[in-house]
């Protein structure tokens, strides 16, 4: 098994519930997709599945590991085997592309080949690679500030292939990119995931794209997994029920900019 | 603002009576503050005072620009920067692991393991109170104790610099990174980066900028610092200054200010560049 939870729950700190007794199992190499109205807590699950967010309740086993019973060194060796595009580009804008993109095995590598390949990138074939299967090859050199927001996400999915990860975690990966991109960018990670023998779990707002990408369909509302089903069981009924009272099909919004507070100096 | 409490329950701005308590609270406490401090800005405009300091002020016209003064300010001028240089540097290497420690933004245990967390917690208390301490005596103090130490002259004044700046650069550091968006470093280290890589590819692209245009402004400080600590015969144009003034010499003072004002427009300049080049 990739990914167990048993009767996993989630309360967090302000008291708000975002999971109830959830079980999962995904076995290696295997793809699901986890639909649900926002809110439904798919990125907490997410969260858990990457061994990022500790449930308050239940069991968790990735990778064969039960993570928080893991000592530092053993989780960051966990933690670096774990991939996740997140919704919104966590890269900085005045990195380079190159440098965002190797940032994906700093798990892998030593301090100083970390601080080496800072200075001067290491492994520029391996980024030019990776972000080729995102259409951004000539790119390398730029940095990520001349580039736009779904270009941006498209160089954090070429980070995530760049890991090279055996457990791979999307929350909402295509929420930013426009239907023909976003189709070819879930086709790259589905074809990393079946010749690497990597297992994909994603969560997705749209969901004819995980029906058409994913075999299995897991649906989550309230915290609650409502249905675990072979994409081709996944009817219209039950996807009416899921989202009852949702507006279908309406983006979530992504994270606003980060605030950005300067600081007063102090005088002399 | 009353009005927005008026409000029914429901829809009122949760935060809106913590706001107006914390203005209320700030005004309090500020007014007998100048009281204390003897705050009369009245005074400035008495004629009388007006006199006293126009007559003090005329003292300082013409600036001295004698050959050997020039030389002497020359000698003095370059003492002071090496002093505000060398003490910056060594308080920079000070700075930089404090800092590292000190921040929140590159806390593993934030995302677990939960057992570091109380662990993390201690070793970031124990180094702020480091810092505080470092930087809770004023250089000057600090110089007047290295001076009998070391004897007068610029060493003194450089490990006054190191000791308190050093306190200083690591807090303000800590809190640009704090205040810089923590998400990317924290991508990292949820994908198994180390600290120091989270730091690299994470936060610095992020903060290098505030942390440059700080580091400049406190060589400025450093260098206006290193001044007054010459009073105290730590070297450079402090200890000329106090020559000048104990010998009633207001020209030589005007030169010796005229020197401050082309370094301060010196830092700023190299601040801008720096700015640009990172921006």
């Amino acid at each position: 098994m990739s990914l167990r939870l048993e009767q996993v729950g989630v309360v967090h700190a302000n008291g708000r519930r975002a999971l109830a007794a959830v079980d999962l199992a995904v076995a290696g190499g295997e793809r699901v997709a986890l639909i649900g109205p926002s809110g439904a807590g798919k990125t907490t699950l997410l969260r858990v599945a990457a061994a990022a967010l500790r449930p308050t309740e239940g069991r968790v086993a990735l990778l064969d590991a039960d993570p928080w019973r893991l000592g530092a060194a053993a989780m960051r060796a966990l933690r670096s085997r774990i991939g996740f595009v997140h919704q919104a580009p966590p890269i900085p804008p005045r990195l380079r592309v190159v440098t965002a993109v190797l940032a994906g095995r700093l798990g892998q590598w030593s301090t100083a080949r970390a601080l080496r390949s800072w200075l001067l990138p290491s492994d520029i074939p391996g980024a030019q690679a990776a972000l080729a299967r995102m259409g951004l090859g000539e790119r390398v050199f730029d940095r990520c500030d001349q580039l736009s927001g779904g270009q941006l996400q498209r160089v954090a999915v070429a980070r995530t292939l760049y890991q090279a990860p055996a457990l791979l975690l999307a929350d909402e990966p295509v929420s930013s990119l426009d239907a023909t991109t976003a189709d070819a960018v879930l086709r790259e990670l589905v074809d990393y995931s079946s010749a690497a023998g990597a297992t994909f779990v994603a969560s997705l707002h749209a969901v004819d794209l995980a029906l058409r990408w994913f075999p299995r369909i897991v649906g989550v509302r309230d915290g609650v997994v409502m249905f675990d089903l072979p994409a081709a069981q996944v009817t219209p009924e039950r996807l009416a029920a899921l989202y009852a009272g949702e507006a279908v099909g309406e983006p979530e919004p992504a994270f606003g900019a980060p605030p950005r507070a300067t600081l007063p100096f102090a005088s002399a | 603002m009353s009005a927005a409490l008026r409000l029914p329950p429901q829809r009122r701005d949760p935060l809106a009576r913590r706001r107006v308590a914390w203005s209320v609270t700030a005004l309090v406490l500020l007014w007998p503050l100048g009281r204390l401090a003897q705050f009369h800005p009245a005074t400035l405009f008495d004629p009388a005072n007006a006199h006293v300091m126009g007559s003090f002020l005329r003292g300082f016209l013409p600036p001295a620009l004698a050959p050997e003064f020039l030389q002497l300010l020359l000698a003095a001028t370059l003492q002071t920067l090496a002093i505000a240089t060398a003490g910056m540097a060594l308080a920079f290497a000070l700075a930089v692991p404090l800092a590292f420690w000190a921040t929140r933004s590159l806390s593993v245990s934030a995302i677990g393991p939960a057992g570091g967390r109380w662990r993390g917690r201690v070793l970031r208390q124990a180094v702020r109170s480091v810092m505080v301490l470092l930087r809770s005596i004023p250089e000057i103090v600090w110089a007047l104790m290295f001076v009998r130490a070391l004897d007068l002259g610029a060493a003194a004044g450089v490990l006054a610099l190191a000791v308190t700046y050093g306190g200083m650069l690591a807090k303000v550091y800590a809190e640009i990174l704090e205040s810089a968006d923590a998400r990317p470093a924290r991508a990292l280290l949820q994908a198994g980066s180390g600290r120091v890589a989270a730091l690299c590819f994470g936060l610095l692209p992020l903060a290098a900028q505030e942390l440059v245009s700080y580091t400049v402004y406190r060589w400025e400080c450093a260098i206006r610092a290193a001044v007054v600590m010459g009073f105290v015969g730590a070297g450079g144009l402090g200890q000329l200054m106090d020559q000048s003034f104990k010998m009633l010499s207001g020209g030589e003072v005007s030169s010796i200010a005229l020197v401050f004002l082309a370094l301060v427009m010196l830092a700023d300049a190299i601040s801008l560049a720096l700015r640009k080049v990172l921006a």
